[in-house]
């Protein structure tokens, strides 16, 4: 096609200007791809937590398994529980230390007596979790309830955050890309006047001038995000290990992360960098192009 | 073929390039367009390219108005002119095939031909061997037989030449002028805007003489003169 022609022509003449158009672009789609990961990422934590019904009773120092049965007697009356799991002190040391395993200070830090005792608690249904919590509450050895709620709401608090913070960090290198699209196809026009003009006397219709800018500025898009969305998912492949690790349960609803997810994500920045591309190049192309 | 009607073009109040101006020119015809610098002959030729518009009066080429052309028509109104300049405006980042063929690839014909048909043209105007070369690496003769070949590949009803020996030798210039003569006798009007009085008093062609934006001469078989 004459028209890739004409853009390949146009990048190799000015290589420099190729490669900075491409790198903004790569932070710009980096940023997007960024956000859109955590955006997904911590919209799948709040589902698993919203999908385990699960409290758990942190016991005060000195709580016999007598004083645990009884609280488990008086909740399975409620008709509302499923499941209970103690964890001893011991069992929470073990646990702290398989997740701490390759950390030797962490591990020398702690003993078995700094860590509580508790009750983990499932519920039939989401609701039964905060009359159940109430009612645990109210036990003398029982130190501190946990349950998803609070855990919920501060991630929906934080996605909120995410999201915000977000979309005005995409919106401003969004912004300042088309920006830079116009500059440099904007200057790129300046500087081929007079091939525009000889184009012009020879023929060429408007739609033939125009087209090669027009897919200059989609290619330095294209080619940013590609690499954003190449770099940010080599980072999710490279950091699974310590990903999974660190989220522990909570990873299983991230990983393995779908092709699916992979390839929609590709195709957002795309679809995006054409948008982008295409904007920045007609803005140039009206501000600087009278045919 | 062409006709200029009553022709003015004002590029200001005080600046009268053309002024009232009615000049036919039959199909087939080598005119000169002689006069001296700031006459009005490029504006002329400018009038007859589209690129600007009469103040007053119409031009009509093959029996339509250009200045109501559409601007989307205008594009196919130029594939019928070929343009050639003193200063070549050959692109520099492309070579003699290219350069060449960007007349053909502007009108979106297909790469196999705009292939045969550069290479049938090259070799016509002797330049074939120069089709690698880019425009900086060629003499003056070689660049304007490349803005000639690009001018004509289209195969243009008419060819407007603006002072394109200016920047040549006497002995290129008259091999410059032999190609265009040897363009208009396969059937190309040719339209010669030139200050090169020798060739203009040799060719015993039609002259026309400019002065002050007027037509002050207009004689077949002219000499050239602006008295």
């Amino acid at each position: 096609m004459i028209y890739i022609e004409f853009v390949k022509r146009n990048i190799r003449r000015t290589p420099y200007q190729a490669l900075a158009a491409s790198m903004v672009m790569f932070l710009t789609f980096l940023t997007l791809s960024s956000f859109l990961i955590l955006a997904m990422g911590s919209q799948q934590i709040l589902k698993f937590y919203e999908s385990k019904p699960q409290a758990i009773a942190f016991f005060k120092d000195g709580t016999t398994e007598m004083d645990v049965q009884a609280i488990q007697d008086a909740l399975s009356q409620t008709g509302k529980i499923t499941q209970f799991k103690y964890v001893s002190k011991e069992d929470a040391l073990q646990i702290y230390r398989e997740r701490n395993k390759n950390n030797q200070t962490l591990l020398e830090l702690v003993t078995a007596n700094i860590l509580p005792a508790s009750l983990e608690i499932s519920t039939l249904s989401p609701n039964d979790l905060k009359p159940v919590a109430e009612i645990v509450k109210r036990e003398p050895v029982v130190e501190e309830v946990v349950f998803p709620e609070d855990v919920v709401a501060s991630l929906t608090q934080a996605t909120g955050l995410i999201r915000i913070v977000g979309t005005g960090i995409v919106a401003f290198s969004i912004s300042f890309s088309i920006l830079i699209i116009i500059m440099i196809i904007g200057f790129k026009i300046r500087i081929k006047r007079e091939e525009i003009e000889t184009m012009k006397l020879l023929g060429a219709s408007t739609r033939f001038i125009k087209t090669p800018y027009l897919l200059e500025g989609m290619v330095y898009a294209s080619i940013g995000a590609f690499l954003g969305w190449l770099i940010s998912v080599l980072v999710i492949w490279y950091f699974e290990p310590l990903l999974k690790e660190g989220l522990g349960e909570v990873a299983q609803n991230i990983y393995p992360i779908s092709p699916l997810f992979v390839l929609g994500l590709l195709s957002i920045q795309i679809f995006t960098a054409i948008l982008v591309g295409g904007l920045g190049s007609l803005a140039a192309l009206r501000r600087y192009l009278h045919l | 073929m062409i006709s200029f009607q009553n022709v003015t073009k004002k590029f200001s109040t005080a600046i009268t390039a053309v002024d009232g101006i009615n000049l036919d020119v039959k199909k087939g015809e080598f005119v000169f367009l002689v006069g001296p610098s700031g006459a009005g002959k490029s504006t002329l030729l400018r009038l007859l390219s589209r690129e600007y518009l009469p103040t007053t009066g119409k031009i009509v080429v093959d029996e339509i108005d250009i200045s109501k052309l559409k601007s989307s028509d205008i594009p196919l109104y130029r594939r019928k002119i070929g343009f050639v300049f003193q200063d070549f405006k050959l692109l520099d980042d492309r070579t003699v095939f290219e350069n060449v063929a960007l007349a053909l690839q502007v009108r979106q014909m297909p790469e196999n031909e705009i292939l045969k048909e550069v290479e049938r043209t090259l070799k016509l105007f002797e330049i074939w061997d120069r089709r690698n070369l880019f425009p900086r690496q060629l003499s003056g003769g070689e660049a304007q037989r490349t803005a000639i070949a690009r001018a004509i590949i289209g195969k243009p009803e008419v060819l407007l030449a603006d002072e394109p020996t200016g920047d040549l030798d006497p002995q290129t210039a008259w091999s410059v002028l032999q190609l265009l003569g040897e363009i208009n006798s396969w059937g190309t009007t040719v339209i010669m805007a030139t200050h090169n009085k020798e060739i203009v008093d040799t060719q015993k062609r039609r002259v026309i003489s400019v002065k002050g934006g007027k037509i002050i001469k207009d004689k077949n078989e002219g000499k050239y003169d602006l008295h």
